[in-house]
């Protein structure tokens, strides 16, 4: 895509935003809430019109897309196997491989309200797996899980683009998984801060401008690899936001 | 003909074709938690009923009409940030009261309005029938064809627009089908029980239903149930037709839910 703009509501979300990205490649979009990032892939499948800019793919582009959440109406009744064919009828064969890869062969038969959240997100997977995608999006797909089912989650991912050679675009808000996991991460705040390889961002200023205080824990250790002084990496911090 | 002469068969047939397309209908309703937007549309076509006898047209067009405007107007008004129970109640509520202040300034005419309000089965006529069938196969048509593209867009907006669906079309799909039903039923159960029978055997239908599929099909075997048993009870009894429908109709919703809580599986 190029030069995007997104208004929503009146207000610019995104504003001018370069970004693109190639096969097979993992690209991670991080940023914090309210950022744009929901809106970016928003825009790529469709569902929101740019007010400048395009997003150009290649013609024919096959896309499965991992939404955020999905609520699904109690009353609305939903096995797992007749959730895989929607929009699109698909054979019994098929639905079991996407199932299998997505690591949730067992829950064929069973209600998708019944299912617990992890389980959920690997249905989910399946689902935009059957397209035989040739880009996976997902929007904050281990959100609700646990640490360790989120690193799960985005280990069966790799698993996914190393066997379906497909390019993978996601968005997360846990920094740590998804740094160890991306080939590439964009920095996003309304437009593209920084991006790179995921060490470079993590020392770019303009990434720490962001998230420089606050997240705390896992990323506050990740960061200190790299930086010895947290008063230096606050000043850099002010500096930057400028 | 000689079938079709007996009040009781015209009835029955009336009320079996109303079925056949609120039932799978209302089940959409219901699963997008659109209850009111039945009532809105049905509220509005006391409005179309006014227009078309101060314009002396059929009252079927006049309906279709108003409804249909109805349903767009609450379609494209939803996308622009009101909530859509709010929208429903605002647009319902002045519906009917613009249609009642339209419904006195028509002079010379004696509008029965309890008719259009409750409807009367009994006195449906082969012409009826035939409008009845004809939008209900209309409306059953236009479900068949959308069915997978309507359902996705029932779960998630952006799976569909991801699946190259526009949801925003399926809504409209589900607008224009709503205000056909209204159309043809007005005639048969009355306005203000149209939307009963597409909410209710949709909501007895659940703890039966493991798929989509199976609820639309047990809410027609359940209204159909209803529109049997309720014509009979009304005969036994003597008591008006449209509202006994509902009474057994509201029976079975009962019954289905004490079923479920006693037997049923809490997390299917």
């Amino acid at each position: 895509m190029s030069g995007l703009n997104v208004q929503l509501g009146g207000q610019t979300v995104l504003h001018h935003v370069d970004f693109s990205i190639d096969p097979g490649e993992i690209v991670t979009i991080v940023g914090p809430n309210g950022s744009g990032k929901s809106t970016l892939l928003r825009a790529i499948i469709g569902a929101v019109e740019p007010s400048a800019g395009a997003v150009t793919c290649k013609p024919g582009l096959r896309i499965g897309y991992v939404p955020q959440k999905l609520h699904i109406d109690p009353t609305l009744p939903m096995t797992v196997r007749r959730f895989l064919d929607l929009p699109q009828r698909v054979d019994d064969e098929a639905a079991r491989d996407a199932l299998d890869e997505a690591g949730a062969g067992a829950l064929s038969g069973r209600q998708m309200s019944g299912l617990s959240g992890g389980q959920f997100q690997r249905v989910l997977l399946a689902r935009a797996l059957l397209s035989k995608p040739e880009l996976l999006i997902l929007d904050e797909a281990t959100q609700g899980l646990d640490q360790p089912g989120s690193a799960a989650f985005y280990q069966k991912i790799a698993e996914v683009r190393d066997h379906l050679g497909c390019a993978v675009l996601m968005v997360s808000h846990e920094l740590h998984v998804v740094m160890a996991a991306s080939d590439r991460v964009v920095c996003l705040n309304g437009h593209v801060c920084c991006q790179g390889e995921p060490e470079h961002v993590a020392s770019a200023p303009e990434y720490r401008a962001l998230f420089g205080t606050g997240t705390g824990g896992a990323l506050a250790l990740y960061r200190h690899e790299h930086h010895h002084s947290h008063d230096h990496d606050h000043d850099h911090g002010h500096e930057a936001a400028e | 003909m000689t079938l079709l002469d007996d009040f009781l068969v015209r009835a029955t047939l009336a009320g079996l074709g109303l079925v056949l397309a609120a039932a799978p209908l209302g089940c959409f309703v219901v699963w997008r938690r659109m209850a009111y937007f039945g009532d809105a549309t049905a509220h509005a076509a006391i409005l179309g009923v006014a227009l078309a006898l101060a314009f002396d047209t059929s009252v079927f067009g006049g309906v279709l009409v108003v409804s249909l405007l109805m349903a767009f107007t609450v379609s494209s008004l939803s996308n622009r940030g009101y909530a859509m129970d709010t929208l429903l109640g605002v647009l319902a509520h002045s519906a009917l009261a613009f249609g009642l202040v339209a419904v006195s300034f028509l002079h010379g005419v004696r509008v029965d309005l309890m008719a259009y309000l409750f409807g009367d089965i009994l006195a449906v006529g082969v012409p009826n029938l035939a409008v009845i069938w004809g939008g209900a196969a209309l409306v059953l048509g236009l479900l068949w064809w959308r069915w997978s593209a309507l359902l996705t867009a029932t779960l998630n907006p952006d799976l569909a627009f991801a699946a190259g669906i526009d949801p925003r079309r399926e809504q409209l799909v589900l607008t224009l089908a709503l205000a056909l039903v209204v159309a043809v039923a007005i005639k048969v159960v009355g306005v203000l029980l149209i939307a009963a029978m597409l909410i209710v055997p949709a909501a007895t239908a659940r703890p039966f239903a493991t798929t989509p599929e199976r609820m639309a099909l047990a809410a027609i075997v359940i209204g159909a149930l209803a529109v049997i048993g309720g014509l009979q009870a009304s005969l036994e009894w003597d008591t008006p037709t449209g509202p006994s429908i509902v009474c057994l109709a509201a029976i079975l919703f009962t019954v289905s839910s004490v079923a479920q809580a006693l037997f049923g599986r809490s997390r299917p």
